[in-house]
């Protein structure tokens, strides 16, 4: 709902970007074609958002966190930055008493890099930043299986990051075309492989050559 | 080349004939009620498309379940013609739409895909006769398979240099007479009193071989146009078939590569199996000829177990079922289109 009602104020504005999702950061740090086959083409982005979200809300929801007395827990809060053109979710934000902000952000993946979820989190306390016009230095990582937390400082090259991410993503997104297969470990696990098709284009001299043979009866098939 | 690290699933149709049939869903299992008695209990899971043949009831619940899920809900007439589709919004791709639109309005574009579609049909229609061919202990008949063979070979040698649609339509329109004039001999001769194929005849059908092929083409060209809905492509804008409205020209070209290998040869061994007999034909007055009831049960049964079947694609490498090669083509369709790949290569049965 927030992110059309954006679209539409930012599409009345000449020049001013589509807003981009806060977990296109994510899905392009992964694999800058899986960002593209998601938030360019669309394709089969539900079935990839659901079952993430469904895994992470899972965790969001179980009990035991540490809920200070007097802390405000918002869960799955809408976020948005006009100036940065970003829209997307939280996890689960902390209001503390004296005004504080702390955007937490859940993990439940083995082998993640924590640079990428910092920068998603600095994209996070960005948009609080600009939602309550007040600054939020801090974030946190929690990570389900350790049931450890982490605290992030939004320093300033973390800001650049975020900034970066956005103009590379938006140049791919603008131009329309789909960035070549990274064709290796990462295929294994990405859910958009089917779709994608990375070893096939991966192969492309045999597939030319298959290509070549045709229209010929006597040449094998590929 | 790696084994495919892509796992396929066969999107299971549930197909639902009896007349006055009630399919609501309980829970997550879709419930098949018959007379108020329950006949079928299937895990919503298991089901990737729900096909009603007829006057079938189903429930606004499981209606709304289906488009949620992405599943689509299709209604057919009683004799298996398209009638229409309830389908959930995962078809957004609207840059692969434009890239569709795109080739189809550069001659050239249309050509190269409509050649690559046509090469694709000769070369299985070919293998059919071939092996047809091998298997009979005719040598007459497998000499006329084979000389049939040779001549869609030289209609395939000359598709490369059809200037345009109209010419390749011709060479293609020439090889199916010539296909359609042997395919009969692939028929056992203990089976032919009942089935001959005096050629192809459609609208409607006038002998029990063309009534199975026209039922099984209609069963194909559903497969073919959910597999182009799903990945976002627009059944309607073709490159061989022309555009008129109602008519899913694209699941129609993609079609055409799958006839020959999926629907006839499949028509072929029912026949020659028995497991399709004079009983399951209805003859009208006048000449046409249609599958009745319980022999379209029998199709459709048959059917449902070929596409678990597998099949080694040669491109992959990787062993698919045959219920997902219209999907497979259908991706690397679009990838095409995308500018991925140099062009569309169709699926090629092995010989
Ligand atoms: S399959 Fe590989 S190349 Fe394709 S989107 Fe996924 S990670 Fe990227």
């Amino acid at each position: 709902m927030l992110a059309s009602v954006y679209t539409t104020a930012a599409s009345d504005k000449v020049g001013t970007p589509d807003p981009i999702a806060i977990s296109a950061l994510q899905h392009w740090a992964y694999c800058p074609r899986q960002c593209a086959l998601i938030h360019q083409e669309q394709s089969f982005a539900d079935n990839l958002h659901t079952a993430r979200g469904q895994a992470v809300h899972h965790l969001v929801d179980q009990p035991g966190e540490a809920i200070k007395a007097g802390v405000k827990i918002e869960r799955s809060l809408p976020l948005w930055s006009e100036r940065l053109g970003l829209v997307g979710k939280a996890d689960l934000v902390e209001i503390h008493p004296d005004g504080a902000i702390l955007p937490v952000e859940y993990k439940h993946g083995r082998k993640r890099q924590a640079r990428h979820d910092d920068i998603q989190l600095a994209a996070q306390a960005l948009c609080l930043e600009e939602m309550f016009d007040r600054p939020v230095p801090h974030g946190a990582i929690y990570h389900a299986s350790s049931h450890r937390r982490r605290e992030v400082a939004i320093d300033a090259s973390l800001r650049a990051a975020v900034s970066e991410a956005l103009t590379a993503i938006r140049t791919m997104l603008a131009s329309g075309r789909l960035p070549p297969p990274v064709n290796d470990r990462r295929c294994r696990e990405c859910s958009l492989a089917e779709l994608c098709q990375p070893e096939l284009i991966a192969e492309r001299e045999r597939f030319k050559r298959a290509l070549s043979g045709l229209f010929d009866p006597d040449s094998e098939a590929a | 080349m790696p084994a495919s690290q892509t796992t396929y699933q066969v999107q299971n149709s549930l197909y639902v004939m009896t007349p006055g049939a009630y399919v609501h869903l309980d829970n997550t299992t879709v419930r098949i009620e018959i007379e108020r008695e329950t006949r079928l209990r299937v895990p919503l899971h298991h089901v990737g498309s729900l096909v009603c043949f007829g006057n079938i009831m189903v429930s606004p619940a499981l209606m709304h379940r289906l488009a949620d899920e992405g599943k689509s809900l299709i209604l057919l007439d009683s004799s298996g013609r398209f009638k229409a589709r309830l389908e959930g919004p995962v078809s957004g791709n609207i840059l692969l739409r434009q890239a569709q639109y795109r080739a189809n309005e550069n001659k050239n574009g249309s050509i190269t895909i409509a050649r690559a579609i046509i090469a694709g049909k000769l070369r299985n229609s070919r293998s059919v006769l071939l092996r047809g061919a091998r298997e009979t202990q005719n040598a007459d008949e497998s000499a006329q398979l084979t000389a049939a063979a040779e001549s869609l070979a030289a209609s395939l040698r000359a598709v490369p240099g059809s200037p345009d649609l109209d010419s390749l339509r011709g060479t293609e329109g020439e090889a199916a007479r010539r296909y359609f004039s042997v395919l009969g001999l692939i028929v056992k001769p203990a089976m032919r009193e009942h089935f001959s194929l005096p050629g192809r005849s459609r609208r409607p059908p006038r002998d029990r071989l063309n009534a199975v092929l026209s039922f099984l083409y209609s069963m194909l060209m559903n497969d073919c146009r959910s597999a182009l809905e799903s990945i976002g492509l627009d059944p309607q804008l073709g490159f061989l078939h022309a555009v008129r409205p109602g008519r899913a020209a694209l699941a129609l070209d993609i079609q055409e590569e799958f006839r020959s290998i999926l629907a006839d040869r499949f028509a072929l061994t029912l026949i020659n199996r028995s497991q399709l007999t004079v009983k399951d034909f209805d003859q009208r007055e006048g000449g046409s000829v249609l599958l009745n009831d319980q022999g379209r049960r029998a199709v459709v049964a048959a059917w449902q177990e070929r596409k678990l079947e597998e099949i080694t694609h040669p491109l992959l490498e990787t062993k698919v079922p045959i219920g997902i090669l219209p999907f497979v083509q259908a991706r690397v369709l679009a990838r095409f289109l995308r500018g991925d790949l140099d062009g569309y290569l169709p699926f090629l049965a092995k010989t």
